[in-house]
């Protein structure tokens, strides 16, 4: 599994509260239209700039907050391939397997905004081909790869009947 | 070996010894629950699983709190739909205006001992019973519902003792601050944050809360305090006495980190714009001007909070310059502050009263704030926008702070104003 794309560069302590404001609540069930409105307080141009592929870079503790899968989720319906930060918040990282976005961790301070990245999540690698710098990162478990690679966890536990089929 | 409190809770449910870093799967969860915000997620996720529920349906509740009273069509369809799922499935269903899922859970189901899964972050605040409570996201919470199971990774788990007498004017809010101040939004993350030492066993439950509600704010997995005498007390008070028992870490419980503060040493904390650990002292922001007070949420939105507030506010009137609002955390502590003549003396100082649930913590509806206001509350987040209002700046601190701020219209400290 892998992905190639550009870097979107983000600092430390991104919330759930700029991935999906709390006030667009009311589009909760129209998660197309929530999408419209990622990370507006401080990326405006995000949602309609990011293209399918592109790859989500950030700092410490990402995703702190809120338990909203919504979150991941409108990450990965515009199309973002993985999100890589030197840390996430417990339970946005957990959401983003079981919606089947990958979360990596690794330095990320080589990678700018912008920079051409591709992911090799087998081999727990990451070169930016912008700058020729490669980062490697302790690859997934593999019961995640396989969480991920079916597509999130419900579609896991509907084809395995079960949580204890791991 | 001994264990820690979170490891003890998990092995009594799993019946074997159970350890930090193992995987486990878990059954007999005692409560799953969702809401208004994450519950339309929650249910297309449970009919994705093929629908039905795994679980006793009395284990089972729906709350409607975030926005309330609903203030749009599409937000009242999503409630219909909610609540035609709670009458299908014959699952718990508290509807607008009974109050906020935590405070709910507080008062009516919590006991130690229980393994609890809300699809809210602060589900942590259950923590405060000695049960283990935490928060996930739709699809746990639906396989939760659906298997009526769930898999954890057991947290290792950080020892904080405070220690001593808090001093008059510094409440649990001022130390859960302080805590989140020094160890940073992820200085916990991934671990049971465990409460010890003279000054918490002091504390009653609502106090207790406070500090467990917020354990997440550090990245933490659950926040536990071990039961005693007050949780007992708590629990005979609504009926569930016979829930009682006592469980605790073993002397010789391994701890990744321990923690320890001196009650005594501590003072009035504030957190500043926009991350919860941006924590100072009151002292260093004293005097700055407040638009917007909010009194409520899970975190501070309790009968022992509208004591502080209507011992310092009373009967007068509160700065001209200040719109403050008070939500109730749950309609329990609406009627109890109304019976004890609280709302009144509050309505006539000024505040806004509001119908209890989430109210402006989560800023949908009940007062959002203008560009460049300042926000003072009591809530547990003060993240960009979370007012409603990306352009407003939130500060979080104490029902007290909060409470001589709305007099002044400024930052005040409330050791003034006692």
């Amino acid at each position: 599994m892998g992905s190639k794309g550009r870097a979107w560069k983000f600092g430390d302590n991104i919330t759930t509260d700029h991935i999906t404001p709390s006030r667009y609540m009311h589009l909760r069930s129209n998660l197309f239209e929530l999408s419209k409105h990622a990370f507006e307080d401080i990326r405006p141009e995000f949602s309609s700039s990011v293209k399918p592929g592109d790859i989500i870079v950030a700092g410490r503790n990402f995703g702190a907050g809120s338990s909203r899968e919504h979150a991941p989720i409108v990450i990965k319906t515009l199309g973002v391939s993985a999100v890589i930060a030197k840390s996430f918040a417990r339970i946005f990282y957990r959401n983003a397997i079981n919606i089947g976005l990958p979360p990596v961790i690794c330095d990320t301070s080589t990678i700018n905004d912008g920079d051409l990245v591709e992911l090799d999540l087998q081999e727990g690698i990451v070169k930016n081909l912008s700058n020729k710098a490669e980062v490697k990162f302790k690859p997934l478990p593999e019961e995640i790869v396989r969480i991920l690679s079916e597509g999130g966890i419900v579609n896991y536990v509907k084809k395995h009947g079960g949580l204890d089929k791991f | 070996m001994g264990q820690t409190l979170v490891e003890k809770i998990l092995s009594r449910k799993c019946g074997r010894y159970i350890g930090a870093g193992e995987i486990i799967i878990v059954g007999g969860l005692d409560c799953v629950f969702t809401h208004d915000a994450s519950g339309p997620l929650v249910i297309s996720r449970l009919n994705e699983l093929g629908g039905g529920i795994g679980l006793d349906p009395s284990r089972v509740c729906v709350f409607i709190d975030h926005v309330v009273p609903s203030p749009s069509a599409s937000i009242s369809n999503d409630y219909k739909a909610l609540k035609g799922f709670a009458l299908e499935k014959g699952v718990r269903f508290h509807d607008q205006g009974c109050g906020v899922c935590h405070q709910l859970i507080a008062e009516y189901y919590a006991s130690p001992g229980d393994i609890i899964i809300g699809s809210d972050s602060h589900t942590t605040m259950a923590g405060a019973f000695g049960a283990f409570a935490t928060g996930m996201g739709a699809s746990d919470v639906a396989i939760a519902l659906k298997t009526g199971m769930t898999w954890l990774r057991v947290p290792e788990s950080m020892r904080i003792s405070v220690e001593g007498r808090l001093p008059k004017g510094v409440f649990s809010k001022d130390v859960i601050l302080k805590i989140i101040g020094m160890i940073g939004a992820e200085g916990a993350n991934y671990k049971s944050m465990e409460f010890h030492g003279s000054a918490i066993r002091r504390m009653n439950m609502e106090e207790r809360m406070t500090i467990t509600n917020m354990a997440v704010e550090a990245g933490a997995k659950c926040g536990l305090i071990p039961p005693d005498e007050e949780t007992r007390k708590y629990l005979e008070e609504r009926g569930r006495g016979d829930k009682y028992f006592k469980i605790e870490p073993d002397g010789d419980a391994i701890y990744s980190d321990e923690i320890s503060i001196e009650a005594s040493d501590l003072e009035p904390m504030i957190a500043l714009p926009h991350n919860v650990d941006n924590v100072v002292p009151v002292e260093e922001v004293l005097g700055k001007r407040v638009d917007v007070v909010f009194f409520g949420s899970c975190t501070n939105g309790r009968m022992e909070d509208f004591k502080v507030i209507d011992k310092i506010i009373g009967g007068e009137r509160i700065d001209r310059g200040v719109r403050a609002i008070a939500t109730p955390a749950s309609r329990n502590v609406y009627l109890q502050a109304l019976k004890a003549g609280i709302i009144e003396r509050l309505a006539s100082a000024g505040v806004v009263i509001t119908p209890p649930g989430c109210g402006l913590c989560i800023g949908v509806v009940g007062g959002i704030p203008a560009d460049d206001e300042v926000v003072l509350s009591t809530a547990n987040r003060n993240f960009l926008g979370r007012a409603g209002n990306p352009k407003a700046h939130i500060y979080l601190s104490s029902p007290a702070t909060a409470a001589a701020s709305a007099l002044y219209g400024a930052i005040t400290d409330p050791r003034e104003a006692m």
